[in-house]
C-alpha cells in the first residue's frame, strides 16, 4: 500500500513539472492526431502495387490533387514506367481519394490557405513545406549518404515506416 | 507477338499446372507465343540480355545487381528480391506480375518492348542458375 501511495505521489509530481515545462496538451494531441492519420486503413492492392519500388506511402501525406496527378501520369513516373492496368488504377485511385490528407481533415499539415495555394499538387512528399520543416536539421550530404540515397527512401531511418509508424523516438539515421 | 495470344497460352498453362504457375510453364508460354520449342531457347541470349540490356544508370544491373542470386535495390531504396527461381521460391509463379515488369523494364531500360522469344530466354537462363 505504502509503496502504491509513494507511486502515485511521485507520478503526480511529475506530471505537475511536465505541465509547467511543456506545451504538453498540445504537443501531445497534434502527435496523437498525426498517428492516427497517418495509420489510416491499408489496402492490400496499394500496398502491393504501390510499395514494389519504395514505401507504400501513407496517402494522408499529400492531398487528393497531388494523388490524383500522380495516378494520371503513372506511365512517367519519376523517370520510370508505374504503368498499371485501368482496374487496378482505379481500385488505387478511389483508395487514396478516400484517406488523402484533406480527406482526413488534415489542412493543419499543410499550413494557412495561402501556403497551400502556393504549394499547388506537388508531386512529392519530399518536395512538401511540411516535409522540409520536418526535416529540416538533416544536410543535404546525409540525404546522399549510400544507405539511405534519397529523402524518399523514409524506412532508412524510420524503422517502423513499413507499418506507418514515424514516432521520433523510432528513427535511427544510417552512417 | 500478340500480347492476347501471349497471355492465352501463359493461362492456358496456369490451368494445366491447376495451383500456381511455375517458371517452367512461364517459360513453355512465351516460348509457345515465339513459336519456338523449348529446346530452341537460347540461354546464352537470356543472359546477353541481361547483362548488356541498356546502357549508363539504365541497366538491368543496375536494380537487379550483376548476380540474380542476390537481392537488387530500386532507386528509393527498397530492396528487390533475387531473379533466380533456385534463390526466390516466389519468382516467376505469378503470369500477369512477370508481364507487369516485362513491361515496365523492357520499356524503361531498352525504350521498346521485349519479345516473348527474348522473355522466354531470359526465364530459361535464371532458371538454370543455382
Ligand atoms: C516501377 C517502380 C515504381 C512503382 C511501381 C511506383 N513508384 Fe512511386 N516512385 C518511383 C521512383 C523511382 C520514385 C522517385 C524516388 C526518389 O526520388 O528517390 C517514386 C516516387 C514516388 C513518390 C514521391 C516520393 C517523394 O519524394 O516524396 C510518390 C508519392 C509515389 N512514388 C507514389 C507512387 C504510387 C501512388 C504508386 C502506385 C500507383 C507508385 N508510386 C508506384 C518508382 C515507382
Ligand atoms: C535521413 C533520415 C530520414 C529520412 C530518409 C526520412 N526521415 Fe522523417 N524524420 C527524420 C528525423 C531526424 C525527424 C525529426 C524527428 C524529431 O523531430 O525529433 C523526422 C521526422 C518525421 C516525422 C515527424 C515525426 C514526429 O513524431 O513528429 C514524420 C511524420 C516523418 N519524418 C515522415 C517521413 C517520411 C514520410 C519520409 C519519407 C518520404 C521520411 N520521414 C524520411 C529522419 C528521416
Ligand atoms: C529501376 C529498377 C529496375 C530495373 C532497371 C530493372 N528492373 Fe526488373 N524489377 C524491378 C522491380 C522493383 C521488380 C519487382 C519487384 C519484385 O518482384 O521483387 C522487378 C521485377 C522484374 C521481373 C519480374 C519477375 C517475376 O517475379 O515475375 C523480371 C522478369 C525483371 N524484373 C526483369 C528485368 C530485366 C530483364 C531488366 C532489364 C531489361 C530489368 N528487370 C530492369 C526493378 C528493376
Amino acid at each position: 500500500m505504502k509503496d502504491v501511495t509513494k507511486g502515485v505521489l511521485v507520478v503526480g509530481v511529475v506530471l505537475a513539472a511536465s505541465a509547467v515545462l511543456l506545451p504538453w496538451p498540445d504537443a501531445r494531441a497534434d502527435s496523437d492526431r498525426r498517428a492516427s492519420h497517418l495509420a489510416a486503413p491499408t489496402h492490400a492492392v496499394f500496398e502491393a502495387e504501390c510499395g514494389a519500388c519504395h514505401l507504400a506511402y501513407p496517402p494522408g501525406l499529400l492531398p487528393a490533387v497531388s494523388w490524383t496527378r500522380i495516378m494520371a501520369g503513372l506511365e512517367q513516373h519519376f523517370g520510370e514506367n508505374a504503368a498499371l492496368a485501368p482496374a487496378v488504377a482505379a481500385d488505387i485511385r478511389a483508395y487514396l481519394m478516400a484517406h488523402a490528407a484533406d480527406a482526413q481533415g488534415m489542412a493543419w499539415r499543410w499550413g494557412e490557405a495561402a501556403d497551400r495555394a502556393a504549394q499547388g499538387a506537388p508531386l512529392r512528399i519530399t518536395g512538401t513545406a511540411w516535409f522540409k520543416h520536418e526535416h529540416d536539421e538533416i544536410a543535404e550530404t546525409v540525404w546522399r549518404r549510400p544507405a539511405i540515397g534519397s529523402p524518399a527512401n523514409c524506412g532508412a531511418c524510420h524503422r517502423d515506416a513499413v507499418t506507418r509508424g514515424f514516432d521520433e523516438h523510432r528513427i535511427r539515421i544510417p552512417e | 507477338m500478340n500480347k492476347a495470344l501471349v497471355m492465352a497460352s501463359l493461362s492456358a498453362c496456369a490451368l494445366n499446372a491447376a495451383a500456381a504457375e511455375t517458371p517452367l510453364h512461364l517459360r513453355d508460354g512465351y516460348a509457345r507465343a515465339a513459336g519456338l520449342a523449348p529446346a530452341e531457347l537460347s540461354v546464352a541470349a537470356g543472359e546477353a540480355l541481361f547483362r548488356r540490356g541498356g546502357d549508363g544508370e539504365r541497366q538491368c544491373v543496375s536494380c537487379h545487381t550483376e548476380d540474380p542470386r542476390r537481392k537488387g535495390k530500386t532507386r528509393a531504396g527498397k530492396l528487390i528480391a533475387p531473379l533466380a527461381p533456385s534463390a526466390n521460391a516466389a519468382r516467376f509463379t505469378d503470369a500477369a506480375k512477370a508481364e507487369k515488369w516485362f513491361a515496365r523494364n523492357c520499356a524503361d531500360v531498352l525504350g521498346r518492348a521485349c519479345s516473348a522469344r527474348e522473355k522466354a530466354n531470359l526465364i530459361a537462363w535464371l532458371m538454370t542458375i543455382n
